[in-house]
C-alpha cells in the first residue's frame, strides 16, 4: 500500500472515530430518557399516573401508600424561590461591580476567588450549613430546629451565586463600548450609564444566567438533603421543614426494593426533575440566541 | 439627576456587597480549615476507619475517590476531547451538528441526582456491574462530558487559523494537520480545562450515592467491580447518619478538609499548569 493511500485511510478512520466521540453526547441524552422511562414505566399502568397527583407523599405505610409529588414539588419550589430571592439581586450587583467598577487588579483577585465557591463540593457546603448556618437560623428566629427551607435556600444561593455572577458578568462585558461611550458623551454619569444603558443592554444575558442558575438550584441534592429537615409537607412557610424532590430520591433510593412501586415513583420524580431542567435550559438558550449573545 | 454624593454612596454599597460575599467565602474556608486541621495527621490519612468511622482514618475513602477520578478521566477524556476536535475542526452547520450541540447543552443541565438514577438503571442494573467503581466512573464520566467538550473546544479554537492553513497548503491531510499542528498547542489547554471539570466531579455525592458508594467498607478495592468508600459520601454519612454524629465532629471536619484540599488542589494544579503553558505558547 502506498504511503499516501495509508494516510488517506487514516484520515477517514480518524474522522469516523471523532464523529463517534461527538455522538456520545447525543447517545447519552437518549439513554438517560430511555432508562428513566424504562425503570419508571410500569408505574403508569399499575397503580397509574393519577397516584402521583395525590396530596401526600407516604411511600411506606401499613395501610395505604401515597405517592403524591405535590408536597415535594412545593418543597423544591419554595426552597428555589427563596434561594433566587437572595441570589439574583446579590449576583447582579456583584457582577456589575466586577465588570464595570472594580479596578483591573481587583478584578483579577475577585473573579478567581468567587470561582472557588463554585468548586467547594456541595456536601462540604451542606456540612457547613448543618454546623454553622442552621444553629444561626435557630437562634435568630427562636426555633426548635434550624433545619428549615430558609437554611437550605441560603446554602443553595451560595451555590448559585458564582454561576450567575460569572454568566451575567460575561453579558455585561459583551455590551459594546460604543453604547457606553455614547451615554457618557451625552453627560450621563458612570452609574447612570451602568443602570440605564449597560444593564438593560445586558438584560437578556442576565435573564438566561438566572434561568441556568434556577436549573442548578432545583437539581441540587446534598446540601438540601442535609439542612432542610426533610418532612414531606405542603407548606409555604420559609421557617418550616421541607423536603425537595432531589432529597427524596437521594434519601429513599438506598432503601427501596428494586422494581417496587416506590422505586418506580422515585424514577418518576427523576423524570419530572429532568423535564424541568431541560425546559429551563432550552428557554435560556433561546433567549441567548435570540439576542445574539451566544458565544 | 443623581448628585455626586448619592453616586458615591451607591458605589460604596456595591463594593460592600461584593466584599461581603468575599468575606462569606473566606469564612467558609476558614471554618473548615480551622476545625479540620487539628484532625489531620498521618494516622488519619493513612489509617483504616474503625467503629463505623467514629475512629481511625479515612484511607479507603481517599483511595475510593482517587480511583473514581482516575476511572472518570480514563472514560471521559478521550470521548470529550475527540468530540471537541470534531466540533472545532470538522463540523459544519447542519442538522446533525446542531443536534450534538443541543445534546451537550442538555447534558450540562441534567441534575446530578438524575445522573445517579440513570447510572443505577443502566450500569448497575442493566449492564449488571452492580454498585462498583466501574459503574460510578461511567456515571461521573457522562456527567463531566459536556464540561470537557466545552473546555477543549475553546482551547482548540484558540490555535490561530494560520497554523491550519500552512499545514494544509503543504499537502497534509486533515488528520495530519490536526495531529502535527493543532494538538501539540492545544493539548495542555484541553487537559487542564478537563481536570477542572473532573475535580468538581470528585466532590459530587449524588451520582455515586446510587452507583458505587459503600457506607462502611474498611478495606481497599481489588478490582473495578468492587464497591468503595468515597470521601463525599463518607462525610455525608458521618455528619447526618452516624449514631455518634455529635461526638465525632473532628472526624467530620477532617474528612471535609481532605475532600476540599483534594478538589481545590486538582483545580489549583490545573490552573497553574494552564498559566505555565499560556506563557509558553504566545502568538
Amino acid at each position: 500500500m502506498s504511503r499516501s493511500r495509508k494516510l488517506l485511510i487514516t484520515d477517514k478512520l480518524m474522522r469516523l472515530l471523532l464523529v463517534g466521540a461527538a455522538s456520545t453526547s447525543v447517545l447519552v441524552v437518549c439513554l438517560i430518557f430511555l432508562f428513566l422511562f424504562r425503570e419508571a414505566g410500569p408505574f403508569a399502568l399499575n397503580p397509574g399516573l393519577g397516584k402521583l397527583m395525590d396530596s401526600q407523599w407516604i411511600p411506606v405505610s401499613f395501610q395505604e401508600e401515597h405517592f403524591g409529588v405535590g408536597p415535594l414539588l412545593s418543597g423544591s419550589a419554595l426552597v428555589t424561590a427563596l434561594a433566587m430571592l437572595v441570589t439574583v439581586p446579590i449576583s447582579v450587583l456583584v457582577s456589575i461591580y466586577i465588570a464595570e467598577i472594580a479596578h483591573p487588579t481587583e478584578r483579577e483577585f475577585l473573579k478567581p476567588f468567587i470561582e472557588i465557591l463554585a468548586s467547594i463540593p456541595s456536601v462540604v457546603l451542606g456540612f457547613f450549613g448543618l454546623l454553622v448556618v442552621a444553629p444561626l437560623i435557630k437562634t435568630i428566629f427562636g426555633l426548635s430546629t434550624g433545619l428549615t427551607a430558609l437554611t437550605g435556600a441560603l446554602l443553595l444561593s451560595l451555590m448559585a451565586i458564582p454561576t450567575i455572577i460569572s454568566l451575567s458578568e460575561d453579558a455585561l462585558v459583551s455590551v459594546p463600548y460604543a453604547l457606553k461611550n455614547a451615554s457618557l458623551a451625552l453627560g450621563a454619569s458612570h452609574l447612570q450609564t451602568i443602570f440605564r444603558v449597560t444593564l438593560p443592554a445586558a438584560l437578556p444575558g442576565i435573564v438566561a444566567a438566572v434561568m441556568l442558575g434556577i436549573g442548578r438550584v432545583i437539581g441540587e441534592t446534598m446540601a438540601v438533603l442535609m439542612v432542610t429537615g426533610n418532612s414531606a409537607i405542603l407548606t409555604f412557610s420559609p421557617l418550616s421543614s421541607v423536603r425537595t424532590m432531589t432529597a427524596t430520591i437521594a434519601a429513599e433510593m438506598g432503601e427501596v426494593p428494586f422494581g417496587s412501586v416506590h422505586y418506580q415513583a422515585l424514577f418518576w420524580i427523576g423524570i419530572i426533575l429532568l423535564g424541568i431542567t431541560f425546559f429551563l435550559n432550552i428557554v435560556a438558550q433561546r433567549v441567548l440566541k435570540k439576542y445574539g449573545m451566544m458565544k | 439627576m443623581m448628585n455626586n454624593s448619592t453616586e458615591k454612596l451607591i458605589l460604596f454599597a456595591l463594593r460592600l456587597i461584593t466584599y461581603a460575599i468575599v468575606l462569606v467565602i473566606g469564612y467558609i474556608l476558614f471554618d473548615i480549615i480551622r476545625n479540620g486541621a487539628p484532625a489531620l495527621n498521618w494516622q488519619f490519612i493513612s489509617g483504616f476507619p474503625r467503629r463505623s468511622g467514629a475512629a481511625g482514618g479515612i484511607f479507603p475513602a481517599i483511595v475510593g475517590t482517587l480511583s473514581l477520578v482516575v476511572g472518570t478521566i480514563a472514560v471521559s477524556l478521550p470521548l470529550g476531547i475527540g468530540g471537541a476536535i470534531y466540533l472545532a475542526e470538522y463540523a459544519e452547520q447542519n442538522k446533525f451538528n446542531t443536534l450534538i450541540r443541543l445534546a451537550i447543552v442538555t447534558l450540562a443541565g441534567v441534575p446530578s441526582i438524575v445522573f445517579g438514577l440513570f447510572g443505577l438503571g443502566i450500569f448497575v442494573l442493566f449492564c449488571g456491574f452492580g454498585p462498583s467503581i466501574l459503574a460510578g466512573s461511567l456515571t461521573l464520566a457522562c456527567m463531566v462530558l459536556p464540561t470537557i467538550i466545552v473546555a477543549s473546544e475553546e482551547s482548540l479554537r484558540a490555535v490561530p487559523k494560520g497554523f491550519r492553513d500552512a499545514s494544509l497548503a503543504l499537502g497534509a491531510t486533515k488528520w495530519e494537520m490536526i495531529r502535527t499542528n493543532i494538538l501539540p498547542y492545544s493539548m495542555s489547554g484541553m487537559i487542564t480545562g478537563s481536570i477542572l471539570g473532573i475535580g468538581r466531579a470528585a466532590g459530587e455525592t449524588a451520582p455515586i450515592l446510587l452507583t458505587v458508594a459503600a457506607f462502611y467498607l474498611p478495606r481497599l478495592p481489588n478490582s473495578i467491580f468492587d464497591q468503595v468508600m468515597a470521601l463525599p459520601y463518607h462525610l455525608y454519612i458521618l455528619a447526618t447518619q452516624h449514631p455518634e454524629a455529635d461526638k465525632i465532629r473532628h472526624m467530620q471536619y477532617g474528612t471535609a478538609l481532605v475532600l476540599l484540599l483534594l478538589v481545590l488542589g486538582l483545580s489549583l494544579g490545573a490552573i497553574l499548569i494552564r498559566t505555565h503553558f499560556r506563557k509558553k505558547f504566545r502568538w
